[in-house]
């Protein structure tokens, strides 16, 4: 009976935050399409998630980009297939490391920080300062967040990708002795526009995400400072999950059925 | 009672799970009038607040602002009730990543189309009649706990509402600053006219100011009257409460 009691808790509870998602999402698209929108401060936002993020992207896509390309380009010699490592590595960079990887390490560092802001926010009452000047939170908090997002998630991408190839590029010359014409020759043979647009598209989705679950989980703060950390950590676990799930789902959508 | 409400609870209940924090609770909130509300901590002062504001609605019972039962109007109409009324909250809830002059103006600048520097000296002129004149572009963070009350209270007043709600006013302040905010309460109100409710456990504070006091006491208001009739009320838990004393009806 236990266990069925826990499962129908943890239906009901996931049901519930589904909607609750659902219902952020709805708000913040109506505030948009009716362009209620704070465009101060969604620049501001523009700054704070995504200008700031850029270091920590560049490192995390240069080192990726050198890893992927030191594994594959000495067995690839060795097979005497080098001249393919370009493609493999721009494949992979564009299509999934460079959104998803930027989309993970932004979850991290900009889910949290959106998470703790309004959940401090919440317990500090401020939230609800808001609502009593007749200022709806969520378009004075979430909607430049969301924007922000949206804006900065695919300038992030696409910084990823750069840097992830040049890193690969490299290594490649430099330990597999693959000339810098050939692996840029091989990567541009692979990859075409539309693999970039739908890389991009998927840095979208992935920035939705990000910004509606922070605030989600930032509104539904309780219980004072414990409760901050409580919705920073599920707004980083929760994104996360979200960005494998929904990459999973969009790469079987834009390339599975191929 | 023959003085006119203007806001009026009617038969409240509200629960928070298996608790009871309003039950039955009707209370009129007379018109020009200061109303002080007084109980123990945790007996749901500060919810009636929040249901006069529209921030809550009660699981049973009526709110009335004037003839308008605001539990039974959209949200979208909520924010015309909500622009009438300002909530002064305990700790001020001033947003920290903006100044206090953006604070105060805050409401200005987001709900009206007044010029900047209309708005600019509004600010100013409410920062002034709390004395706070040169805090304008303080963060909050670099004013105390005082200071920040007074602030919240300039944020409350800019906009000239009908009703100011007052949440512990004065609570963790010292008797010279207690003086001064309690003070400001019944100037402000002279000077804005309007309507203000005050939560507060502060008896000295509350004499001074009240026209109206009530008691709430397990989600029930169990006296009303003026200060003088809250002073000679004949019930035991209202004579225990102000004696402040262990021995009496009150569960400890």
């Amino acid at each position: 009976m236990k266990l069925l009691d826990g499962l129908g808790k943890g239906t009901i509870e996931t049901l519930e935050y589904a909607g609750g998602i659902t219902q952020l999402a709805g708000e913040s698209v109506g505030f948009i399409a009716t362009l209620r929108i704070r465009f101060g401060e969604t620049l501001s936002q523009c700054y704070l998630l995504g200008v700031q993020s850029l270091i920590i992207v560049l490192l995390t896509s240069l080192f990726t980009g050198m890893v992927f390309s030191l594994e594959s380009a000495n067995q690839a010699v060795q097979y005497g297939v080098g001249s393919l490592v370009g493609g493999a590595v721009a494949y992979t960079s564009v299509r999934e490391l460079g959104p998803m990887l930027s989309a993970v390490v932004v979850a991290g560092r900009v889910g949290a920080a959106i998470a703790a802001e309004i959940g401090a926010m919440v317990v500090t009452e401020q939230i609800e300062a808001l609502r009593s000047m007749s200022l709806p939170p969520v378009r004075y908090l979430v909607v430049p967040r969301l924007l922000a997002m949206i804006i900065m998630l695919p300038l992030l991408a696409i910084f990823a990708d750069v840097v992830s190839i040049v890193g690969g590029m490299w290594i490649a010359n430099t330990y597999a002795h693959i000339g810098s014409a050939d692996f840029i020759s091989s990567a541009r043979q692979t990859i075409g526009f539309p693999d970039v647009v739908k890389g991009l598209f998927k840095s979208v989705v992935f920035g939705i995400i990000i910004a509606l679950v922070g605030a989600y989980q930032g509104l539904k703060t309780r219980g004072g400072a414990a409760g901050v950390g409580l919705a920073t950590t599920g707004a980083v676990v929760t994104s996360i999950i979200l960005i494998f799930v929904t990459n999973f789902i969009m790469s079987y959508m834009l390339y599975g059925t191929h | 009672m023959d003085a006119k409400p203007y806001a009026r609870l009617d038969d409240v209940s509200l629960f928070y799970g298996d608790k009871v924090v309003l039950k039955n609770c009707t209370l009129d909130i007379v018109e020009g009038a200061i109303t002080c509300v007084i109980g123990l901590s945790g007996a749901g002062k500060s919810t009636i607040l929040r249901l006069l504001d529209a921030l809550r609605k009660p699981d049973e019972g009526h709110v009335y602002i004037g003839d308008r039962d605001i539990c039974h109007t959209p949200e979208t109409e909520l924010i015309e009730v909500r622009r009438k009324i300002a909530l002064s909250f305990q700790f001020a809830a001033l947003l920290d990543s903006l100044t206090i002059g953006e604070n105060v103006g805050l409401p200005l600048r987001e709900n009206t189309q007044q010029p900047e520097a209309e708005i600019r000296q509004i600010v100013e002129d409410a920062l002034d009649s709390v004395g706070l004149a040169h805090t304008y572009d303080n963060l909050p963070s670099e004013l105390s706990g005082g200071m920040l009350k007074r602030a919240g209270f300039a944020r409350a007043i800019v906009t000239k509402p009908d009703l100011v709600l007052y949440d512990e006013p004065t609570t963790g302040l010292d008797p010279i600053v207690t003086h001064l905010i309690t003070d400001m309460i019944v100037r402000l109100r002279k000077k804005l006219g309007g309507t203000a409710v005050v939560i507060s456990h502060d008896l000295q504070s509350i004499f001074m100011m009240a026209d109206y006091v009530a008691m709430l006491f397990e989600g029930a208001i169990i006296a009303y009257g003026t200060v003088e009739e809250i002073k000679r009320s004949p019930n035991p838990i209202v004579q225990q409460f102000l004696e402040g004393s262990e021995v009496g009806p009150i569960p400890i």
